[in-house]
């Protein structure tokens, strides 16, 4: 049975990547949060602008959405 | 200021996604021609007879068709998908996706091609020969280098469960297809495995019990993890819960495969270390099944309206229902009664048809309008599709549970002089053509559920069409 030995070996091996994976996470603050990570999912835009300009751009669509919703389309003609 | 725009590659998910339906409807189809050669084999035998549809070619197509074909495209949809979304991040290269795409689909025909035509490694669930293997792992590995670089140049700092999910898929089924296939070629389309007897049995279900856990499981757990809480719109009931079971099962999943091998000439420790594990197994199983449907809690209204989510339930309760019968077939006593009858049938359709099937469903569903930013063309198709489905997979189980019970019991009955009350194993093979019959049924009605499931996204994806003319871009 020396496949034993490689399989041993293999399986071993595949066992230390996920560990010094587990340690790389832990270190690196992966999982120093475990709430924030499974709300932020929720947020997904279809396009991803930098971070500070994703507000602005957003606020305009929430307003023209607002216009919309309110059927007042005649304030924007 | 400068304003960098990143637009997410919806097409390569459109791609799957279309792959996914359509060696869903093949795959399952060749099953139900596998289940009606069961059901009625002197017709195939005496009108048809014919080679290139015998069970013994037919039976590995349809593994092959359903796992890594169907289930496969289904992985890379969500993962093409859900990756993107989850690293706020274009796939790093176009080319590495559409070649992958590609790639995996040229294998798939390579393999309907070959597999009836008699080319086989005859190893479960790794019969393709070794020229297609090494396209396999060329692919495979193309996938992973894709999906490290996009994790590498990822805008969001946190790297979120259903990631490493997708990883540890990636590692494990990269290594054992690898050390699996090790096989001397002695020409085109016909090799030789490197090791031999129990040993190479052994290399075998070590492969085949990850092919199952790590192509089966793994990825659609991650999957799980990132569209079920989507579709309800409600974070993982315990992000914590998601950490610890995922380093959990991945830890104990590679010590398992032994439980294919109780009562053979494998060394009985080896065969012990093998169900210890697979007792283990249950508790990061059931940590992931409970964590699902756990999310949902409050928002039961939502699952009477949303095909999606109901779908979703049933693959999480089926995928538990699995979970909690594999550790128990894993048992000696158990086993001896299950092993080589249509119960392990049963076990492995209630995990294909119910946990992988339900699951792919309900994120095509989810995706569909998403993708072609319309609403979904029928939803009380949808809706009937979820009854079809739920209702094929209790005709398709049940029947195989009765059968491999009944079977296993006549094996193991005695006369009072100690003969076998069976002597002649035909007439336990004979007893189960009811059942057989009514598992073709189930079958059916089920692949009735996943044709009216293409017509409605087709459907859905046209009406955008009509719209924009901007199919397919
Ligand atoms: C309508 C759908 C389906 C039908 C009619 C069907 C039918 C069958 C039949 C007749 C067999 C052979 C059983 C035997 O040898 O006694 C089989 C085996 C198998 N099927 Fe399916 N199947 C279907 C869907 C699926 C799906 C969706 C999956 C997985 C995602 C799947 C995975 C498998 C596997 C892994 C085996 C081999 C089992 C083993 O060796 O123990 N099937 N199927
Ligand atoms: C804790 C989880 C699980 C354990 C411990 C487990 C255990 C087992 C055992 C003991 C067998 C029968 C071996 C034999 O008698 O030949 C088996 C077969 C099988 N199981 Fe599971 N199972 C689990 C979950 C699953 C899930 C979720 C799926 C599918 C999605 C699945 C798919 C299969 C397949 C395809 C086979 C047939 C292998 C063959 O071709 O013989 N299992 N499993």
């Amino acid at each position: 049975m020396e496949i034993i030995y490689l399989m041993l070996i293999v399986s071993l091996l595949i066992a230390l990547v996920f560990l010094a994976s587990f340690i790389w996470a832990n270190k690196t603050g992966q999982y120093d949060d475990d709430v924030t990570p499974g709300m932020r999912i929720l947020y997904d835009d279809e396009e991803v602008k930098e971070v500070k300009e994703v507000k602005e751009v957003k606020e305009e669509t929430n307003k023209n959405n607002q216009i919309n919703k309110n059927g007042s389309n005649r304030s924007k003609v | 200021m400068e304003v960098i725009e990143v637009k997410y590659d919806n097409k390569i998910v459109k791609y799957f996604a279309y792959a996914t339906i359509f060696w869903g409807v093949i795959g399952m189809l060749v099953g139900l021609v596998a289940a009606l050669q069961l059901a009625f084999p002197d017709f195939f035998n005496d009108y048809l007879g014919y080679k290139l549809i015998s069970f013994g070619r037919i039976r590995p197509l349809h593994t092959n068709a359903v796992i890594f074909a169907f289930v496969g495209n289904a992985i890379f949809t969500g993962v093409y998908y859900s990756m993107q979304r989850l690293l706020k991040t274009r796939m790093w290269s176009d080319k590495l996706s559409y070649i992958n795409f590609w790639g995996w689909q040229l294998i798939i025909v390579s393999a309907v091609i070959t597999l009836p035509m008699g080319f086989t490694s005859t190893k479960e669930y790794a019969e393709l020969e070794w020229p297609i293997d090494i396209a396999i792992a060329v692919m495979w590995v193309i996938f992973g280098w894709n999906m490290f670089a996009t994790i590498l140049v990822r805008r969001v700092k946190h790297i979120y469960t259903a990631i490493w999910f997708y990883l540890a898929t990636f590692v494990t089924v990269a290594v054992l297809h690898i050390f699996n296939s090790f096989e001397v070629p002695v020409h085109f389309m016909k090799s030789y495995s490197w090791y031999s007897g129990v040993q190479d049995a052994l290399v075998q279900w070590w492969y085949g019990h990850n092919a199952v856990a790590f192509f089966l499981t793994t990825p659609f757990l991650g999957l799980m993890y990132y569209f079920v809480p989507k579709a309800a719109n409600r974070p993982i009931y315990s992000y914590k819960l998601s950490i610890i079971h995922f380093w959990a099962l991945i830890f104990i999943y590679i010590w398992a495969g032994p439980h294919h091998l109780l009562y053979s000439s494998l060394p009985d420790w080896a065969q012990s270390l093998g169900v210890v594990f697979s007792i283990m197994l249950i508790a990061p199983s059931w940590g992931g099944m409970l964590n699902g449907l756990l999310t949902l809690r409050g928002v039961w209204d939502k699952v009477r309206d949303s095909a999606v989510l109901k779908f979703f339930v049933v693959a999480l309760t089926a995928y538990g229902m699995a979970t909690f019968e594999g550790p128990l077939l894993s048992l000696k006593n158990i086993n001896s009664l299950t092993h080589f009858t249509d119960w392990t049938i049963a076990h492995v359709h209630v995990g294909g048809l119910g946990w992988n099937g339900m699951l792919a469903f309900g994120m095509l569903y989810y995706l569909f309008p998403r993708l072609f930013k319309t609403e979904l063309y029928s939803k009380s198709l949808a809706n009937a599709h979820f009854w079809i489905a739920t209702f094929g997979i209790v005709l398709w189980a049940i029947p195989m549970y009765w059968a491999g019970f009944s079977q296993g019991l006549m094996w193991q009955e005695f006369n009072p002089d100690g003969t076998l009350a069976n002597p002649d194993f035909l007439t336990t093979v004979t007893a189960l053509k009811p059942f057989y019959i009514m598992r073709s049924f189930g079958g059916l009605i089920y692949i009735i559920g996943v044709l009216l499931m293409g017509y409605n996204l087709i459907k859905t994806a046209k009406k955008e069409h009509l719209l924009t003319m901007r199919w397919l871009k």
